[in-house]
C-alpha cells in the first residue's frame, strides 16, 4: 500500500494515521471495501467451523460429540451469522471497491458514514459470537427467530436481537450511500441504462435493504418488548400471537432472500461477457428482470410458511406468485447461456466459478419451484430437502458468485495475478466438495428427515455419511483459497491495467492495482 | 452535486424510518385482515371450523318434549322442527315452567327416534348433564348445542329427538324410574 499512500501525499492531503489507526478511522472506499471482505472471509472461516461441527454431529445417528442444545446454537449462529456475516458483508466490500471505480466516481457519497457501516458489523459480530460463553449459550431458537422460542431464551436472546439491530442499521448506511453514489455520482456520459449490471443489482439491492431492514428491525423491536417490557406482539398468553411474528419476518426474510443473490446476479453478468468475449447478451432485459425480481420478493413472503395455516385462497396467491418468480429468474439464465453462445470463451478461475454459478443455482432454482407448490411444501417443510435447497442457491449461488468476484477482481486490487493452478484446484475442489455434501440432502429430506435435528433414524445414515465427508472436503479446500489470497497479496506475476484480454469497463482504465485515489477528475464516458 | 447527494439521502431516511414504522403498522394490518377474512379467530375455530360441515344433504330435526306424571312441570321446545347440514353447529332451545306451588329438581332424560341415531348426536351443552331446579312457578329457557356427526348414516332424513323431565326425587319417581330405562 506503500504506493497508495505516495498518491494520497501528492494530493497535498496531510498524512495518514498510521497501524490499527488507519483502518480504524478509514474513509476510502477501497480500504473499507477490504476491510468488508476481510471480515466476511473470517467470519466465513467461523460459520463454517460450526457447520463442520454439525455435520460430525450427524457422521452417525445418536448424539456423540455435543448436547442437543449446543446442536441447535451452532444450526441458530451457522444460519445468522453466515447470512449477516459472510454474504451480505461480501456484496457490500464489492460494492465498495466496484461500485465507485465501475462508475467513475472519486469515493462513496458519504465516506465518514461508510466507515460507521463497517464498524458497526464487527460489534455485532462480537456480540453474536460472545453470547456462546454467557449463562444458558448462544441463541438456539433458529435463524429465523420464531416466537414462542425467542420469547422465552436468556440473555443470549436479546444480545443477539441488539447484535441484529446494529448489524441492520449497518446494512441500511450502507445501502443509503451505495443508492446515493449510484443516482449522483455517475461519470459524465454515462446514464443510467449504459451502467454495468453489478451496479444495477447493487442499486436495486439497496432498495430492498432499505425497504425491508426496518421491518426487520421493527419485528425484532416487538419481540424485545415482547420480552423485557410487557407487551403481547407475539405472546400468546397476552393475547398476541406468533403466527404474526412469522408474517413480518419473511415480509422482510423473502426480500432479503433476493438482496443475498441480485449482486451475485450482477457479478455473474460481468465475469461472462469477460471471457465468452462477447457483450451481455440481452443487457435492457437483464435490468427489467432485476427490476421484477425485486417487486415480485414483497408479494410471496407466506411460501415460507404454507405449513403453519392459512386459506386455501392464500396458498394458491402465494403458490402462483412465487412461481412467477421463476420467469425473470430464467430469462436471466437463458441470457447468461447466449452470451456465451458462440462466444470465444476461455476457462479461468472466474470464469469457472461464474459456469459453475448458472448451472447450479439453476438446480437450487428448481427445487424452489418444487418447494414453492403448497401441496409439496407441507410435505416438505422443514426437512433436509429445503436444507438441500438454500444451500444450492446459497453456497453455489452467493458464495461462488463472491469467489467468482475475487478471481475476477483481485488482479485490479492488489496488482498481482493469482496462481491459476492454484485457483483451480480450489475450484475443483469446491465445486465437487459442495455438491457430495448437498445433493444427497435433497434424498434425505423426500425421505423425511427433518433439519434441525441432532438425532436421526437408521435409515438416513449412509447419505448423511456422504454429506460429512463432502463437508470436510468443501470445508477444508477453503484453505486453499486463504492461501491463494494471502499470496496474491504478497506477490506474483504483475497484473496489466486490463487484466483480463476481454474486460471492458471503467475499473480497466485504472493502474492495477488501483491506485488509493481514482477518477479525481470525471472520466467522460462516449 | 452536495445538493443532489444530500437530497437523497435525505428522502432515503425518510423512506427508511417510514419502513420502520411500516413494521408496526402490520400488527393492527393482521388483525383486521383476520378479522374481515374470519380465520384465526379462537374460539369459533376450534368448534365449527374443525368441523367438517356435509352441505351435499340435509336432515330434518323434529323436537319432542315430554314430563312424567310424577312431575308438575310444564315443558316445550320452543321451535318444533328445524332443516341442518350434518357437521353443522345447531342450538336449539327449550321452555320450561314449574307450575306446583313448590321448588322441584328435575332431570331430563334424552330419547332419540330412530334409536340408532342417537350415537351421532354430539352435545356440546346440555340442559340435561345436571339436575335442574326450579322455584315454585319459575320459568326458564334452556340451550342445547350439537353437532349432527357428519358420518350420520345416509338414509337418517328426519330424526326426532325427546327428552323427558323426571323428578330427581327418588321418592316421588319411584314408579316412573322402574318402567324407564335411561340412554344417552
Amino acid at each position: 500500500m506503500s504506493d497508495a499512500a505516495h498518491a494520497h501525499d501528492d494530493h497535498g492531503h496531510h498524512a495518514h494515521p498510521t497501524g490499527i489507526m488507519r483502518w480504524l478511522t478509514t474513509t476510502n472506499h477501497k480500504d473499507i471495501g477490504s476491510l468488508y471482505l476481510w471480515f466476511s472471509l473470517i467470519m466465513l472461516f467461523t460459520a463454517g467451523s460450526m457447520a463442520l461441527l454439525i455435520r460430525s454431529e450427524l457422521f452417525e445417528p445418536g448424539m456423540q460429540l455435543m448436547h442437543p442444545d449446543f446442536f441447535n446454537q451452532l444450526t441458530t449462529m451457522h444460519g445468522l451469522i453466515m447470512i449477516f456475516g459472510v454474504i451480505m458483508p461480501a456484496f457490500t466490500g464489492f460494492a465498495n471497491w466496484q461500485v465507485p471505480l465501475m462508475i467513475g466516481a472519486p469515493d462513496m457519497a458519504f465516506p465518514r458514514m461508510n466507515n460507521w457501516s463497517f464498524w458497526l458489523l464487527p460489534v455485532a459480530g462480537i456480540m453474536l459470537l460472545g453470547s456462546f460463553w454467557l449463562p444458558g449459550g448462544a441463541v438456539a431458537g433458529g435463524w429465523t427467530m420464531y416466537p414462542p422460542l425467542f420469547i422465552q431464551g436468556g440473555v443470549s436472546y436479546d444480545l443477539t436481537i441488539l447484535a441484529v439491530h446494529i448489524m441492520g442499521l449497518s446494512s441500511i448506511m450502507g445501502s443509503i450511500n451505495i443508492i446515493t453514489t449510484i443516482l449522483n455520482m455517475r461519470a459524465p456520459g454515462l446514464t443510467l441504462m449504459k451502467m454495468p449490471m453489478f451496479v444495477w443489482t447493487w442499486l436495486i439491492t439497496a432498495y430492498l435493504l432499505i425497504a425491508t431492514m426496518p421491518v426487520l428491525a421493527g419485528a425484532v423491536t416487538m419481540l424485545l418488548t415482547d420480552r423485557n417490557f410487557g407487551t403481547h406482539f407475539f405472546n400468546a398468553a397476552g393475547g398476541g400471537d406468533p403466527v404474526m411474528f412469522q408474517h413480518i419476518f419473511w415480509f422482510f426474510g423473502h426480500p432479503e432472500v433476493y438482496i443475498l443473490i441480485l449482486p451475485a446476479f450482477g457479478i455473474v453478468s460481468q465475469i461472462i461477457p469477460t471471457f465468452a468475449r462477447k457483450p451481455l447478451f440481452g443487457y435492457a432485459s437483464m435490468v427489467y428482470a432485476t427490476g421484477s425480481i425485486a417487486i415480485l420478493s414483497f408479494i410471496v413472503w407466506a411460501h415460507h410458511m404454507f405449513a403453519v395455516g392459512m386459506p386455501v385462497s392464500a396458498q394458491l396467491f402465494f403458490m402462483f406468485s412465487t412461481m412467477l418468480i421463476a420467469v425473470p429468474t430464467g430469462v436471466k439464465v437463458f441470457n447468461w447461456v447466449a452470451t456465451m453462445w458462440k462466444g470465444s470463451m476461455t476457462f479461468e478461475t472466474p470464469m469457472l466459478f461464474a459456469i459453475a454459478f448458472v448451472c447450479l443455482f439453476t438446480i437450487g432454482g428448481f427445487s424452489g419451484l418444487v418447494l414453492a407448490m403448497a401441496p409439496v411444501d407441507i410435505q416438505l417443510q422443514d426437512t433436509y430437502y429445503v436444507v438441500a435447497h438454500f444451500h444450492y442457491v446459497l453456497v453455489s449461488g452467493a458464495l461462488f458468485s463472491i469467489f467468482a468476484g475475487i478471481y475476477f477482481w483481485l488482479p485490479k486490487w492488489t496488482g498481482h495475478m493469482y496462481n491459476e493452478t492454484l485457483g483451480k484446484v480450489h475450484f475443483w475442489l469446491s465445486v465437487i466438495g459442495m455438491n457430495i455434501v448437498f445433493f444427497p440432502m435433497h434424498f434425505l429430506g423426500l425421505a423425511g428427515m427433518p433439519r434441525r435435528i441432532p438425532d436421526y433414524a437408521l435409515q438416513f445414515t449412509e447419505f448423511n455419511q456422504i454429506a460429512t465427508v463432502g463437508a470436510f472436503i468443501f470445508g477444508f479446500s477453503q484453505l486453499i483459497f486463504l492461501v491463494l489470497v494471502l499470496k496474491t497479496i504478497k506477490g506474483g506475476a504483475k497484473a496489466s491495467d486490463r487484466v483480463w484480454e476481454g474486460a471492458q469497463g471503467l475499473e480497466w482504465t485504472v493502474p492495477s492495482p488501483a491506485p488509493y485515489h481514482t477518477f479525481e477528475t470525471a472520466p467522460v464516458v462516449k | 452535486m452536495a445538493a443532489g447527494k444530500s437530497t437523497t439521502l435525505t428522502k432515503l431516511i425518510v423512506v427508511a424510518l417510514g419502513m420502520f414504522g411500516f413494521g408496526f403498522a402490520l400488527v393492527p394490518f393482521y388483525y383486521k385482515i383476520c378479522e374481515v377474512t374470519g380465520i384465526n379467530s379462537g374460539d369459533e375455530q376450534s368448534l365449527v371450523k374443525n368441523t367438517q360441515v356435509d352441505t351435499s344433504r340435509w336432515v330434518t330435526l323434529e323436537f319432542d318434549a315430554n314430563t312424567n306424571e310424577g312431575l308438575q312441570w310444564q315443558f316445550t321446545p320452543v321451535q318444533r322442527s328445524l332443516k341442518v347440514h350434518p357437521g353443522q353447529l345447531v342450538q336449539v332451545e327449550y321452555d320450561v315452567v314449574n307450575t306446583s306451588d313448590h321448588a322441584i329438581v328435575g332431570q331430563a332424560v334424552p330419547s332419540y327416534g330412530p334409536a340408532r341415531a342417537g350415537a351421532f348426536f354430539k352435545k356440546i351443552e346440555c340442559f340435561c348433564f345436571t339436575p335442574q331446579k326450579l322455584a315454585a312457578g319459575e320459568r326458564r329457557r334452556m340451550p342445547v348445542l350439537f353437532v349432527l356427526d357428519p358420518s350420520m348414516d345416509k338414509d337418517l332424513h328426519t330424526v326426532t329427538l325427546s327428552y323427558t323431565f323426571f323428578n330427581a326425587d327418588v321418592k316421588a319417581q319411584t314408579a316412573a324410574l322402574r318402567k324407564t330405562v335411561p340412554h344417552g
